[in-house]
């Protein structure tokens, strides 16, 4: 996903008005995840089943939204994927919306169930070409460069190309793809930075004094780090499996609501040594947000566990990682008085400050020109 | 104090340094907002919509199909929307595949053909239709098009006679002085095509434009800027303007230097991206216009219409490269794979233009040189840039 992901960056950000171009679509297939995602555009959409419903001109996402299962319909009974010859059963997914160079398309996420997923891959695309004899189809397996592009008369390719099976390369996939987003997820980071910037030190009513043991900050970083592991797995999981669901904005708002209260409880501690609870406590929500992305992805059934374990197993590992960076250094520089004096102060508020711009971005749906 | 500041500055620094969010797929958050504004819904889109309904009630009737295939050219052409050259395709798609194609199915899909630069199976279409019915004049007048887009002059002319008998007197002269005047008889044709206008006071509204942008192209090669000018201005009154018209008048208005004139005739039509072109190289002149948005749009399209394996706008793209991004080694290339394809005037130019800006040696341009030579080309704007490499008086 992330080179489309790239791609529609570097096109949507460069293009004020929306151009005239022949029509495309951008289908991307991740064998390894048993997922896909299909870039249509709105206008080749509404030419194909009238989705502007009010003949006003306008397509509005209730008008697209309303014509979902169509649209899944219409698109994939015109794609065909097989693996070892075996035609793949193609599961509707979430219906979003992207920008590209010439106007916005809706995105059609899918599960791939292939009864034998070891490939080689076939793909069959028939999309718009009885309607539009320019339309092409740009293809690219996820994490490849070059795309492939289906026309009319070159809408069969076959790949060579095998395919990853079993458990441990899905489970390798995943864990990599949790490490990637704890490592670029930062407000998780950020969170667990400003539980940990204290590590060394303890409150004494009038100010942070060192501790000066290593084994006393070791067991305090052990104690929340834990604490935050285990919140978040249980409510990752949770989330994952669909047994709990709570809306995106409120979610990504708690998260950096909680980021702000850690940092500020550096300032002014209110739970200095019960910083493990606070861990909990907000932990159980950033394993909500870390969730969506596995949501996103949408695997296949058969794999869910262990896409699941693998994911949360790359989240621990990043985090890990990450204390394993951070940790010495705080404890480290906890000794000197202008650490626990002025730079965890002002350190705390520059997350603080960081934190209200993303809870104002996520709780009001804006974007602030800021960072 | 001095250290702490130290800390907040690397809080900031590792805070910005972290990479930016992807603009990646999102779920609009409110039923009512509006993602997608689709082309205006005008009598255009009823008419299209009724010729579909129509080609869908009846589909083994031909005549609806021709007439909303051509509808969907015009449209393509005055909207410079490649999309309704597409739609038009699929239509015609089903009759291609029969056994005895009709020769009009035949044409329109040679004209289809010719509009993505396939020239040479446009041609072996009109072959065919012109075997079945050699009065056909829209098959004529094509072939003649493409023929001397190719620089094959005599061809052209020689496709072009056929319409004396066929169609309208003001159609035949257009295609004959046309070629002419690109074949070094550019006086004679400016005269001949200039009295044939005023002998058809009857002709149709879009053929009277067709002879009046030809009249001014010819005497914009012929420097004469007044009359070329007059004539521009005509065409624009004449009809609606198609892309072609609106794209050679702004070129004439960018060799003018008359820049916040090309904003007014294209600021509302950036859509197309030959407009987009001459959009940005006029911005580029005005310092209260930012021209960057627009030059970082054509970028994208471009790499767009490449991801898809298109080289109908490497004109187009050649120009972009040599004039908007100093790219003079990319310019040149992209001009001499035209020039394989196309050989106007226009071809020829950017494909001087850049291989001067690329120091490229009288060698490398040895074939164009020869060609232009060999076909007596008159044209003000070429003159310059032969003389520039050495070959005076062409």
């Amino acid at each position: 996903m992330k080179n489309w992901a790239v791609f529609c960056l570097c096109l949507c950000c460069c293009a004020p008005a929306m151009a005239h171009k022949a029509s495309d679509s951008y289908l991307s297939l991740d064998s390894a995840h048993r997922q896909g995602r299909w870039d249509i555009a709105l206008r080749d959409l509404d030419y194909a089943l009238g989705l502007d419903a009010n003949g006003d001109g306008a397509i509005t996402w209730g008008e697209l939204r309303d014509l979902g299962d169509a649209v899944f319909a219409y698109a994939l009974q015109r794609l065909t994927v097989a693996s070892a010859g075996q035609p793949c059963a193609l599961q509707p997914g979430a219906l979003q919306v992207d920008s590209h160079s010439d106007g916005n398309y809706a995105v059609l996420n899918f599960a791939l169930a292939c009864p034998d997923p070891a490939g080689p891959w076939s793909v069959d695309y028939r999309l718009f070409f009885d309607l539009d004899a320019q339309h092409r189809g740009l293809f690219s397996w996820a994490g490849s460069d070059r795309p492939a592009v289906f026309g009319p008369d070159a809408h069969r390719i076959d790949f060579d190309r095998a395919s990853q099976t079993g458990i441990w390369p899905v489970l390798a996939s995943f864990a990599g793809e949790g490490m990637r987003h704890i490592l670029i997820g930062y407000d998780h980071l950020l969170f667990l930075l400003s539980l940990l910037l204290p590590a060394g030190l303890a409150w004494d009513r009038t100010g942070w004094r060192a501790v000066g043991s290593w084994r006393t900050a070791a067991w305090d970083a052990a104690a929340v780090v834990t604490a935050f592991t285990l919140a978040h797995s249980l409510t990752l999981s949770l989330t994952a499996l669909h047994v709990i669901a709570l809306p995106a904005r409120w979610v990504e708002s708690a998260i950096a609501a909680s980021v702000a209260l850690a940092a500020l409880n550096n300032i002014y501690p209110l739970l200095s040594r019960r910083r493990a609870w606070l861990a909990f406590g907000f932990g159980l929500i950033h394993g909500m947000g870390i969730a969506s992305v596995l949501l996103d992805m949408g695997s296949a059934r058969g794999s869910q566990l262990v896409a699941l374990l693998g994911f949360n197993l790359g989240v621990e590992a990043g985090q890990l990682a990450a204390v394993a960076a951070v940790l010495p250094l705080v404890v480290y520089a906890g000794r000197f008085a202008v650490y626990s004096q002025s730079a965890l102060r002002w350190g705390s508020a520059a997350i603080a400050a960081l934190a209200c711009v993303w809870l104002a971005e996520r709780s009001l749906e804006i974007s602030l020109p800021i960072f | 104090m001095a250290n702490s500041w130290r800390w907040l500055i690397l809080f900031i620094g590792l805070a910005s340094a972290l990479p930016a969010a992807w603009a990646e797929a999102y779920l609009p958050a409110d039923a009512g907002q509006v993602i997608e504004t689709l082309p205006a819904r005008g009598s255009h889109w009823l008419e299209l919509r009724t010729l579909r309904q129509q080609v869908a009630a009846a589909p083994q009737a031909l005549p609806p199909v021709l007439q909303l295939v051509r509808r969907y050219i015009e449209l393509g052409r005055a909207e410079a929307d490649p999309r309704y050259f597409g739609y038009a395709e699929a239509a015609l798609q089903p009759w291609l595949l029969r056994p005895a194609a009709d020769p009009e199915v035949l044409t329109l899909q040679a004209t289809l053909l010719q509009n993505r630069h396939d020239f040479a199976p446009a041609l072996a279409l009109l072959e065919r239709a012109l075997a079945v019915r050699p009065r056909l004049a829209q098959a004529w007048l094509t072939r003649a098009a493409i023929l001397e887009v190719q620089g094959d002059y005599a061809a052209a002319a020689g496709s072009c006679l056929p319409l004396a008998k066929t169609a309208a007197a003001l159609v035949g002269a257009v295609c004959i002085n046309s070629v002419l005047s690109l074949a070094g008889q550019s006086e004679t044709a400016y005269r001949q095509l200039q009295q044939a206008l005023e002998h058809a006071s009857g002709a149709a509204a879009t053929d009277r434009q067709w002879a009046l942008v030809t009249l001014a192209e010819i005497a914009e090669r012929r420097g004469d800027v007044a009359a070329a000018e007059r004539h521009y201005r005509q065409a624009l009154s004449a009809a609606e303007a198609d892309g072609y018209l609106l794209a050679a008048y702004a070129d004439f208005l960018l060799d003018r230097q008359r820049y916040a004139e090309v904003v007014d005739l294209l600021a509302d039509r950036s859509r197309a991206d030959p407009f987009l072109l001459r959009l940005a190289l006029a911005e580029r002149h005005l310092p209260q216009r930012d021209s960057n948005a627009h030059t970082e749009a054509l970028q994208a399209r471009f790499a767009a219409l490449r991801l898809r394996g298109d080289n109908r706008h490497q004109a187009d793209e050649a120009r972009f490269r040599l004039q908007l991004c100093n790219e003079a080694e990319a310019a040149f290339a992209l001009a001499q794979a035209n020039w394989m394809i196309q050989r106007e005037p226009r071809d020829a130019r950017i494909l001087l233009e850049a291989a001067l800006a690329a120091g490229k040696p009288r060698t490398e341009l040895q074939p164009v040189l020869d060609f232009l030579a060999a076909n007596g080309m008159q044209d003000s704007r070429l003159q310059p840039l032969i003389a520039r490499f050495g070959e005076e008086g062409v």
